[in-house]
């Protein structure tokens, strides 16, 4: 008998999305699920009954019966007290809940012995990217929020030269460069407008200028990056110089779009009500805040409203306005999430709490409240260390080979100066002076070799090893001494294996010959490649 | 005829040739010059050395003939070679040196002129020098052989384990050690010759069986180990010859291949040695570790389409691995970069590291197959790139794109650098199968969402993409 996951009708006000779509429906069951839909889940989302019955789920009157059937329910707003009311106990629960914000659900939740996963809480690491619900909808909100300024906004967004005149390009500025922030980047220039964004993170410039926006910096020492890829609360002076960017952007462009969330906290204001007034008329402003209170002080949220002849859109269900898209991307990322849970592919939901992804979408397991996760191990965003070499100058980026690095720690660097010392007085002590000259050309020879070839540019390591292979060969000269030494008076010539030693150095000549010419030879021929 | 003095003098110039010589390689510009000081460097050395105080008139004719031979046969060898056979020619070049040390070792141990003017601890010390020559000469030797027929394909790349190998090796060096007593308290050539006879024995062994027991994806680091160890060779004979010429050079060898290996074990993230140890991971084993294999689908696409998204890129960066050197497909990838640089879509290619059999194995490639050396850049100097990149081609490499090194501290490979080509729009990666790479780790790379997979032979693959480009 293989667990039924159920899809409800979303029930809160002007909710449009719907869980699962069609397509996916059918991949469930591949997983070994069954699946029952209720009835017209999917009608403001254009899907309609007969779509989720040809893909194989079973389409159930009432949400009551639904809810009845439901060992495993996938939705998308965090049940409404009704809905809670119709959940079975011990049934699995995947939707976005918010945890941080709504403490009386958890434990009612908690309370009905239940085990729920919240999209909103999917850990941001690189794995767990297909199954992150925040940036499909942030995605489809970004794009919306300039499509609704481009229906307010009474002009084209892109210049023109026509007979009638000359039309400008509309200005844009972003604030926010997150996954809406981008999105709308790159709607807004692929519309034709000039765009320009900021963001309190300044690594994500280079993220910007790939979008089509220009970046807009503050000019203040200090990076807004927090753990995992979020924004964090800036300093006074930060936000005082922030202010003033703000302000000068916002006198120029025509459509504004914030997106600033700081998580757990109240959105910040950023656009004050001067601002506002300072902008042209028929100007319009996207706050894509504005359900965490807005970034702009005159919205007003799920509204639209004109002050100071600006259009101030505070909507606050821009995705659920593109329903089909957004139900198409959540139910994909619900199916990814599903695979991770059930990876035998057998129907049967298995929440692993050893999965890094897992136990952060977890909040409540069991009826056992898990939420906060532990803070991830790894974040998508790249880490301290690896920085340098990103926003390296080119000047820096020329210098070759791999000296420098990270001193090594004081307590090594004692203990190998310790081990050194001891060797020398040990070699000092014992060896007699013409082994000791040698030894000092020997470790003067290494300390050389070590800092020529440190310069040696990575690209050219094949041929150093070439050549200094070639240049082993150096040790013909052991063989040619062997050769023909002048006898002197007194050695013992007589018992001497002349013969023997002739054949064995002419042998090991002649073999290092071919590595002295072929090498060197070799270096050449590969040298003349190289070439710009 | 050249006094001792002026032998010495001149040694002095070849010393000075040579770490010039090094020193040239810091660029390609100047790499050609460094060469010919290099040349000029060992002329001299062996010039001086010839008409200097050690050599009598009666040897010109043996060095001339042994010197001609080696000429011949080293001039044509470095003619016939294929640069994709660079690392076997310089694994075998490696071997040679190995065996002339081995060789100059016992001439000089047979000869009772050379020693004659040693007495008490410095007689000791000379009988030291020349068992460790010999040693380490052996190893070299042996070790290169090997390595030799791993890169040419003629032994099973695959590590051969045998049970308690480290047990195997350390019995070896103890036994190396106690001949080594025995050699010293010889008091007649004859005595000494056997233990120093079993000892290179032993020492044959130690290498084949060493090199034996490391895999195909780390012989970089074997090659540089190679390469060092017949740079110490040079130093032991110099050492046992009373030479510092000998001494100084092979001590810039030794400690330029010390480096490299180095390099590449930082590279790979891995201890030296855990990679002369041999094998892959801790636990001594070369099996891959189970459970951890990433779920998802993989993308397949044409080259038809591959082509397509080439054309419609303005930054492609490729990152070309071993596969590319074994499908010959270097000379096809700089068609193909010819012609989308002439049509302004911009076309890098980044190295890691360990890419290939032997250190920048990928950079003589793709310079023979003349790509400029200045849009070939190193793993740091375009890794922060790939976010803006529209097309990350990775043409038959594996380990060194595995996105689990960074993201999976549980992963073999946890902690190795590697080419973040995940971060480009699209990653289109060409490759036989599905198979995992050397180090046994499935690739989540592979089942990511902007990932395509060009499944076939890299050559035949890239030429029907070059079609379908000018089509």
């Amino acid at each position: 008998m293989p667990a039924v996951i159920g899809i409800p009708a979303e029930v809160s006000a002007g909710e449009k999305r719907v869980a699962v779509v069609p397509e996916v429906v059918e991949k469930l069951i591949k997983l070994g699920f069954a699946v029952a839909v209720e009835s017209g889940a999917g009608a403001a989302a254009s899907f309609d009954d007969e779509a989720y019955r040809r893909s194989g789920a079973e389409v159930v009157v009432g949400a009551a019966a639904l809810w009845a059937r439901s060992d495993i329910v996938f939705k998308v707003r965090a049940p409404a007290s009704a809905e809670l009311a119709s959940l079975r106990e011990g049934t699995t629960l995947v939707c976005f809940i918010w945890p941080a914000q709504n403490p009386e659900l958890m434990r009612e939740l908690a309370a009905r012995k239940a085990t729920v996963l919240a999209m909103d809480s999917v850990p941001r690491i690189s794995r767990a990217q297909k199954l992150d619900a925040l940036s499909s909808m942030a995605n489809i909100a970004g794009y919306r929020a300039v499509i609704e300024a481009a229906h307010a906004f009474g002009r084209f967004f892109t210049g023109q030269i026509t007979a009638a005149g000359k039309v400008p390009p509309a200005r844009v500025f972003v604030i926010g460069a997150g996954v809406a922030g981008l999105s709308a980047i790159g709607t807004a220039s692929g519309l034709g407008a000039i765009v320009r964004a900021n963001d309190t993170r300044p690594e994500v410039a280079d993220q910007v200028v790939s979008m089509g926006g220009e970046f807009v910096p503050v000019d203040y020492a200090e990076s807004g990056a927090g753990t995992g890829g979020y924004a964090r609360v800036m300093s006074e002076g930060f936000q005082q110089a922030q202010r003033e960017v703000f302000a000068r952007e916002a006198r120029d462009a025509d459509i504004v779009i914030t997106t600033a969330l700081i998580p757990g906290k109240p959105a910040p204001r950023l656009i004050s009500a001067e601002m506002v007034q300072s902008m042209k008329p028929g100007s319009v402003i996207v706050d894509m805040a504005a359900e965490q209170g807005g970034n702009c002080e005159l919205t007003e949220p799920g509204q639209v409203v004109v002050k100071h002849a600006v259009t101030i859109i505070g909507y606050t269900d821009l995705p659920s306005r593109l329903a089909r898209q957004a139900s198409t991307l959540y139910a994909t990322n619900l199916l990814r999430l599903t695979e991770e849970l059930c990876k035998t592919k057998d129907g049967v939901l298995h929440v692993d709490m050893d999965d890094e992804v897992i136990r952060g979408t977890t909040v409540i397991k069991d009826g056992a409240i898990t939420w906060p996760p532990p803070p991830p191990r790894l974040s998508a965003a790249p880490s301290p260390s690896a920085k340098p070499a990103s926003v390296k100058p080119p000047e820096a980026a020329k210098a070759h080979g791999h000296g420098g690095g990270a001193p090594a720690s004081p307590v090594r660097t004692a203990v190998t100066l310790v081990a050194a010392a001891a060797l020398f007085w040990f070699v000092g002590a014992n060896a007699p002076a013409a082994f000791l000259s040698h030894f000092t050309v020997f470790v003067l020879a290494c300390i050389v070799g070590y800092m020529v070839v440190w310069n040696v540019t990575p690209a050219l390591h094949t041929p150093l090893m070439s050549v200094t292979n070639a240049i082993s060969s150096i040790i013909a000269i052991g063989a040619l001494v062997q050769v023909a030494p002048p006898m002197t008076a007194g050695a013992p010539g007589a018992d001497r294996p002349a013969a023997w030693i002739l054949g064995l150095a002419v042998t090991s000549l002649a073999l290092v010959t071919i590595n002295m010419f072929g090498g060197f030879a070799v270096t050449r021929r590969m040298l003349a490649m190289f070439r710009k | 005829m050249l006094t001792a003095n002026l032998a010495t003098v001149a040694y002095i110039a070849a010393t000075i040739l040579f770490i010039l010589s090094l020193g040239g390689l810091s660029n390609p510009e100047s790499s050609r010059r460094g060469n010919v000081y290099g040349i000029i460097g060992m002329a001299i050395a062996v010039l001086a050395t010839i008409f200097g105080p050690r050599v009598g008139p009666s040897g010109y004719a043996w060095i001339v003939g042994a010197m001609a031979v080696g000429a011949a046969v080293g001039l044509y060898a470095s003619r016939v070679v294929k640069m994709t056979q660079m690392p076997e020619l310089v694994a075998l070049m490696h071997s040679l040196v190995g065996v002339a040390a081995v060789l100059v070792g016992f001439a000089n141990f047979v000869d009772p002129s050379a020693a004659a003017s040693f007495t008490g601890a410095e007689s000791t010390i000379h009988q030291v020098e020349i068992y460790i020559g010999i040693l380490i000469g052996a190893v070299t030797f042996s070790g290169s052989v090997i390595a030799f027929g791993k890169l040419a394909g003629r032994i099973s790349g695959k590590p051969v384990i045998l049970p308690g190998r480290h047990v195997l090796n350390l019995a070896a060096l103890v036994a190396v050690i106690g001949f080594g007593a025995s050699f010293i308290h010889a008091h007649t050539v004859a005595q000494g010759l056997t233990p120093l006879i079993v000892m290179t024995l032993i020492a044959l062994l130690l290498g084949v069986h060493m090199v034996m027991a490391i895999g195909g994806a780390d012989m970089p680091v074997v090659v540089s180990m190679l390469n060092s160890y017949s740079g110490w060779a040079a130093a032991a004979t110099g050492f046992m010859l009373s030479n510092d010429l000998l001494i100084v050079t092979g001590a810039l060898v030794g400690s330029s291949g010390a480096i490299l290996s180095y390099i590449m074990c930082r590279a790979m993230n891995r201890r030296f040695f855990a990679v002369i140890a041999g094998g892959f991971g801790t636990g001594g084993g070369a099996q891959p570790p189970a459970g951890s294999a990433p779920a998802g689908e993989v993308a397949p696409i044409s080259a038809a389409e591959t082509a397509e998204m080439l054309r419609d890129a303005k930054q492609v960066i490729v990152v070309p691995g071993y596969g590319m050197a074994v499908a010959q497909a270097q000379h096809t990838v700089f068609e193909i970069t010819r012609y989308l640089r002439e049509k302004g879509v911009n076309v890098r290619f980044g190295i890691h590291p360990v890419a290939g059999r032997m250190p920048g194995h990928m950079n003589v490639l793709l310079a023979e197959a003349r790509v400029p050396y200045d849009i070939v850049l190193e793993m740091d100097e375009l890794n922060g790139d790939f976010p803006h990149t529209d097309v990350a081609l990775v043409i038959g490499a594996n380990d060194i794109v595995n996105p689990a090194a960074e993201d999976d501290p549980t992963s073999p490979i946890a902690g190795m650098p590697v080419l973040e080509v995940w971060k480009a729009k699209t990653s289109i990666v060409m490759k036989r199968s599905m198979a995992s790479g050397y180090a046994g780790v499935d690739n989540p790379l592979f089942y990511k969402e902007n990932n395509r997979m060009l499944f076939g032979d890299a050559k035949k693959m890239l030429d029907e993409v070059l079609a379908a480009l000018r089509g």
